[in-house]
């Protein structure tokens, strides 16, 4: 192991709010008990919905596959036990807005039966198997981006990627399910990233994490040295929010990656401790995503670190914790900085779920009224992207979505460092949030008018065409009915026309008329002499 | 003194010559103004602004016959953009035209309808699928809401759906002072 720890850079910024980490690191990570149901919704990454092989009534193994990955960025979902599939429906799923989403309820059989499933070979496979077979296990980034994983293993010849990072920072106030992931699983961790720098191809692998977890910077160390991989673990100041990727890949390489490009143009490639974890478990196992740690804390009588399945209840996950205590008034999921309060607790645990705290009044108190801003500019100082937060403020509270776009409001991570430090109070973030989820929608109904104005233009287009051939082909046969003008040629148009039917009702003879019963004969012969009646008649 | 002049005027009558050629090389179809006011109409098409269609209307703006606030399905915002480019006083919307409607697409009762081809004829963006007698359905994803398909139909099967919200089209609301709600009591 080489003792050089590694020069360590800066990033602009940043805010040291109330850590709250000491409550649910106290106890090793703890299992929770197999629930009855289990809901899957099938949006639990960022991408295409994946398309569902399952209907209702059938009997899956836990890991099976449920629903395959569609289209260039999605990702598959799993039975997290072995069951039966009770409803394909919208339920509520774990999302600010507290809407329903297509989900599959598991019921669960009790035997938690696994299907049958191998480690998968993959020294000896070709690289573009290997990536697909990846798609089918389900691997997101469990950081909370659940960006799928596959995805960014894929190679690409334009923009060769040297350095993996894994992040370990972990810097969000109250969440240390990868701090305890680290402590636990270190091996499983870098076995994890052996692979990925092998897919990769990268020459350098960097492990980050912030200096207030010296148990999981141990733990790490010891395994880097048993494996004889070269990785360098590199420990951060505590400074949130180091653990957003480009602030971790600026703190460890000195290079700032492109606001509207990707890390790997830099030649860098990131991913969430947890997900090397679960791809070491997928490639040296075969076991596809069925589950995942995540932080119980706050308001809970035992706080710490849970292995739960993917689709348990966070009502039993808080059951698992030893239930709420009293004054809790509301569930946060993810941390106080960038979380969200979950629409009930009858929402199911995804991918994305690191961390639910019961929060109280006292825990969480009500914000002040916000005041006006006094252009401060604490909030830009704060900003680990550079921005104006103050500009960005006021651009989205008036509305003034161009002026705010051409402040970069894009660019912002939605870390909070703003809002934390205004004086004034302001909820800085909930104005970009407001702003920037408005510019796509507008911009979603201007691309709707532009196809509708093409539309309507090509109708117009097609009506008027229509009305000129019409209006030809008139002026065409009137001509001609003046020209030709006699009878006597339309009368033998008339005659022609009808011997020529004649001709053709001679030449079609009937194939299927021979060979049949007496019966059928008879049947045929007077239908015969009817029509030939008929044909006299009209003669 | 006469150099001068005589430069001057030669100057410009040679600029007046460049910018002549120029209007003609580059003279711009069509007329920029009705362009620009067109990009602002929502293109429902619905001919609630007593025109039939949206760049019926915009041609009507440029050439002053209409005022800038009989697009309901614009609202206020379209009315606001379009003083903007115009340089004008925004004004509320003219009720008269009808008030903003949240945004619907139609929908036809496919045990209804007879295959009459009417509603057909009548969508301005070629949104409803069907042939003569055969059942027909509407293209949700290309319907503009504009309700002119209700009124032909003989057999009154065509509805208007709202849009309602999912979670691909979830907006953050703006943010308001967050007030807790105290539960009112109710006497027994
Ligand atoms: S910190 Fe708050 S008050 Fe100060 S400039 Fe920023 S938004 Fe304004
Ligand atoms: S929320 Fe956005 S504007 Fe505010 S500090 Fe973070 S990145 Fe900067
Ligand atoms: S009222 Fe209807 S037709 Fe007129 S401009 Fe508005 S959307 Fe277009
Ligand atoms: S389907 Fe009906 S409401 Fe929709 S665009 Fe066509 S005519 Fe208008």
């Amino acid at each position: 192991m080489s003792l050089n720890l590694g020069q360590i850079f800066k990033f602009a910024g940043g805010v040291h709010p109330p850590e709250h980490k000491v409550e649910s690191t106290e106890q090793p990570i703890r299992t929770v008990p197999l629930p009855k149901t289990l809901v899957l919704p099938l949006r639990q990454h960022i991408g295409h919905i994946p398309k569902i092989l399952v209907k209702v009534g059938d009997h899956v193994l836990k890991g099976q596959l449920l629903a395959e990955a569609h289209g260039h960025v999605s990702a598959a979902v799993h039975a997290s036990t072995s069951g039966t599939i009770t409803a394909i429906d919208e339920q509520v799923i774990p999302h600010p807005s507290g809407l329903p989403d297509l989900s599959i309820t598991l019921q669960a059989d009790g035997k938690d039966e696994w299907l049958k499933h191998a480690p998968l070979d993959y020294q000896n496979m070709e690289r573009a198997e290997l990536i697909r077979r990846i798609a089918e296990s389900g691997i997101v980034g469990l950081g909370g981006a659940t960006f799928p994983t596959h995805v960014k293993l894929r190679p690409d010849a334009r923009h060769p990627v040297t350095t993996l990072i894994l992040n370990g920072a972990e810097c969000e106030p109250y969440i240390t399910c990868d701090d305890l992931l680290m402590r636990e699983r270190a091996d499983e961790i870098i076995q994890g990233a052996a692979i990925m720098q092998r897919l990769l191809g990268s020459t350098e692998c960097l492990i980050g994490l912030e200096d207030n977890k010296p148990q999981a910077v141990a733990a790490m160390n010891a395994a880097v040295a048993k494996a004889n991989f070269n990785a360098k673990v590199v420990v951060v100041p505590t400074l949130y929010p180091s653990g957003d990727s480009r602030r971790l890949i600026a703190l460890l390489t000195g290079k700032e990656s492109p606001a509207k490009g990707r890390t790997t143009e830099i030649g860098v490639q990131c991913f969430n401790v947890a997900t090397a974890q679960t791809l070491y478990r997928f490639i040296a196992h075969g076991e596809t995503v069925v589950s995942r740690i995540v932080t119980i804390t706050g308001n809970v009588a035992r706080p710490g670190n849970y292995d739960a399945l993917l689709g348990t209840s966070v009502r039993d996950l808080l059951q698992a914790a030893g239930g709420i205590r009293d004054n809790t008034d509301d569930y946060v999921m993810g941390g106080p900085m960038m979380g969200f309060s979950l629409p009930s607790v009858d929402v199911p645990m995804t991918k994305a779920m690191n961390c639910v705290i019961a929060s109280t009044p006292s825990l969480f108190p009500l914000a002040p009224m916000e005041m006006p801003c006094i252009r401060c500019v604490a909030c830009a100082d704060a900003c680990p992207v550079n921005l104006q937060p103050q500009e960005l403020y006021w651009y989205s509270k008036s509305n003034n979505l161009e002026k705010a776009d051409e402040y970069q409001l894009f660019d912002c991570i939605e870390c909070g460092c703003c809002s934390y430090v205004c004086p004034s109070h302001i909820p800085l973030v909930q104005y970009y949030r407001y702003a920037k989820s408005e510019t796509i929608a507008q911009d979603r109904a201007k691309q709707a008018a532009d196809q509708a104005r093409i539309r309507n233009e090509e109708r117009l287009e097609r009506i008027e065409r229509e009305k000129q051939e019409r209006a030809k082909k008139h002026a065409e046969r009137t001509a001609k009915a003046e020209t030709a003008g006699d009878d006597n040629e339309k009368k033998a148009a008339i005659e022609a026309a009808m011997a020529r039917a004649k001709a053709q009702k001679e030449t079609v003879i009937p194939q299927n008329t021979e060979a049949v019963s007496p019966t059928v004969a008879a049947e045929i012969a007077s239908v015969d002499a009817a029509r030939a009646k008929a044909a006299e008649k009209t003669e | 003194m006469t150099a001068a002049l005589l430069v001057m005027i030669g100057l410009g009558l040679l600029l007046g010559l460049v910018l002549g050629v120029a209007a003609l090389k580059f003279k711009v179809e069509g007329d920029p103004l009705i362009e620009q006011i067109d990009a602002i109409l929502p293109q429902t098409q619905c001919g609630q602004c007593g025109y039939p269609g949206c760049k019926p209307y915009a041609t009507a703006i440029a050439g002053g016959e209409a005022d800038i606030n009989q697009c309901p399905p614009g609202g206020e915002a379209g009315v606001k953009m379009l003083a903007d480019l115009l340089g004008v006083e925004p004004k509320p919307l003219n009720a008269e035209h009808g008030v903003p409607k949240p945004k619907s697409v139609a929908v036809i009762d496919e045990n209804t309808c007879i295959g009459c081809t009417l509603c057909i004829q009548a969508c301005p963006v070629d949104a409803i699928l069907g042939a003569a007698k055969q059942m027909h359905t509407i293209i949700a994803a290309e319907c503009t809401g504009c309700e002119l398909c209700l009124a032909p139909c003989p057999v009154d099967c065509i509805t208007m759906e709202p849009l309602g919200e999912d979670i691909a089209h979830w907006k953050w609301r703006y943010p308001v002072v967050p007030l807790k709600v105290i539960p009112i009591q109710v006497a027994a």
